[in-house]
């Protein structure tokens, strides 16, 4: 039974593309046929962030307008035989996803792929509504930080009221709370909210912690999922939380500052 | 000291058909049932309902009743469907007037009517089955919600996240943390009360005063709490 997932946040620049991206290749490497689709219309971002921003033709918007097949609008992954982008489009604006094509176009997905991955864009609007009113499940993604807690506040909220299954009175969408752009140290020194203080406001099941790092730029500018890099904390906390999404448990990592080691400090490369 | 000492409020009261029986066999009726839960009926305050009672115009017979109620540790408070004879008679026996409800089910309106003061009897009236207005709210209620629960209270069984609003027309109950906003007493009942897990709130309201955050004593915050009127003033009080 294939599984809609929406990205989500409220709150803009938290994480939730770079965590998008990351879920879908991650998903993808466990052998899950996976499609990650941008409702950020207006502000295409995710193929700049899966690296496919050059061979984008088609687009979300010309699907549910009927002016081109899903099968053209969708690009193939480069890397992973069964990972799909699902470009939206540049030029237009979120006015644009219209409920029965959307609907028409996530049941189409539903044929053939495992997983599909919303891409919501910040906000709480049409856009946003738009996201996540197929999804199955939730990923909340949020930073240890006051207005991001709350705007994910109301995005829990609108999942309860507004998606399609709290209309159908069916079983509520399942909410995982991921926990971006964490920095032990800035936690340690009070400057950021602790995990339990998030998880206390929330009350929402943690599916993990992201660790502040530079990588995830770095990534994002390359076009390679951050999961990708197994060397980075962030990829490596990217890969735990995909396990916990699929029911494997996994420890929480990264949740304490980090030490210098000797060698860094000595060169002065820390 | 308070400019209202005298307030409105609803109890659920046993009612007891009187119409169409001897006093005999009511006797014996009553003793029968009342043998089966002697815990339910102890003390409990009743109502006398005349309708299509013949008789009970003289306030001896009022007197017999009251002795054989009492006699079975029921406390009569005040007959309805009284015709102004019986009406007299029963005032001169202790037994103050109730208007009978339209229909069975309680309809606010008309519970409002058959209220009786809270001063008739030491008891708590029991409650048999809940009909009351309550909203009870088992989730989170997350910001940017609003709930009103029109004619009673609310009560919030897990937080109210900082940007949500809660009113009730009656009471308000949030057993886990208040961050957002509770308005009770919307429509005015000055005698509602605002009782808080842990008081972390943007404002607090009761019938139209309010506090806000900074309003709060910090003593009070993080704390268990109820809120209530006292002359016209909002205070905090500590769960002691």
């Amino acid at each position: 039974m294939a599984q809609v997932v929406v990205v989500t946040s409220g709150k803009g620049g938290v994480g939730k593309t770079t965590t998008a991206a990351a879920f879908a290749t991650g998903l993808a490497q466990r052998d899950k046929k996976t499609v990650v689709v941008d409702f950020d219309v207006g502000l295409r971002n995710l193929d700049l962030i899966m690296g496919c921003e050059r061979r984008v033709v088609f687009d979300f918007i010309n699907v549910i307008n009927g002016d081109a097949k899903l099968n053209q609008a969708l690009i193939r992954d480069k890397r992973l035989d069964n990972l799909y982008v699902f470009p939206t489009s540049q030029t237009r604006d979120k006015d644009a996803l219209k409920r029965e094509g959307v609907a028409r176009i996530i049941d189409e997905l539903k044929q053939s792929f495992d997983y599909i991955i919303c891409d919501s864009p910040a906000g709480i609007e049409h856009g946003a509504l738009t996201a996540l009113y197929f999804a199955d499940s939730a990923i909340i993604v949020t930073n240890p930080e006051v207005s991001s807690v709350r705007d994910s506040d109301r995005i829990i909220g609108l999942l309860a009221s507004k998606s399609r299954r709290a209309e159908r009175n069916e079983k509520p969408v399942a909410e995982h709370l991921l926990l971006t752009r964490y920095s032990a140290e800035r936690v340690a020194r009070g400057e950021m909210l602790t995990v339990e203080d998030v998880k206390e406001i929330l009350s929402v099941p943690l599916l993990g912690i992201i660790p502040e790092s530079e990588t995830v730029l770095r990534a994002s500018n390359t076009g390679t999922p951050v999961i990708l890099d197994t060397e980075s904390p962030a990829g490596r906390a990217y890969d735990d939380a995909v396990a916990r999404l699929l029911g494997e448990t996994r420890e929480l990592r990264f949740l304490r500052p980090e030490r210098r080691s000797l060698f860094r400090t000595i060169f002065g490369r820390a | 000291m308070t400019d209202n000492i005298l307030q409105g409020a609803l109890f659920t009261v046993m009612v007891m058909r009187v119409g169409g029986v001897n006093g005999a066999s009511l006797e014996q009726t009553l003793r029968n049932q009342i043998t089966r839960s002697p815990q339910f009926f102890a003390n409990a305050p009743i109502v006398l309902d005349l309708k299509d009672s013949g008789g009970f115009s003289e306030t001896r017979e009022f007197l017999e009743m009251k002795r054989i109620l009492a006699s079975l540790t029921l406390v009569p408070v005040g007959v309805q469907n009284a015709n102004p004879e019986q009406r007299i008679a029963a005032l001169a026996a202790g037994l103050g007037t109730l208007t009978a409800p339209a229909t069975s089910r309680r309809s606010a309106a008309a519970a409002a009517s058959a209220a009786i003061p809270s001063r008739a009897s030491a008891t708590p009236a029991p409650a048999p089955a809940s009909q009351t207005k309550s909203l009870l709210i088992t989730e989170p209620v997350r910001s940017g919600t609003q709930i009103y629960a029109p004619g009673g209270d609310i009560i919030v069984v897990r937080s109210v996240s900082a940007g949500a609003e809660i009113i009730a027309d009656g009471h308000i109950h949030v057993y886990g943390a208040l961050r957002g906003r509770a308005i009770a007493g919307a429509t005015g009942d000055a005698s509602a009360r605002i009782f808080v897990g842990r008081l972390e709130a943007e404002l607090v309201s009761i019938a139209g005063r309010y506090l806000i955050h900074e309003d709060i004593a910090p003593a009070h915050l993080g704390q268990r709490v109820q809120i209530v009127l006292q002359e016209q003033r909002m205070v905090v009080l500590g769960s002691g």
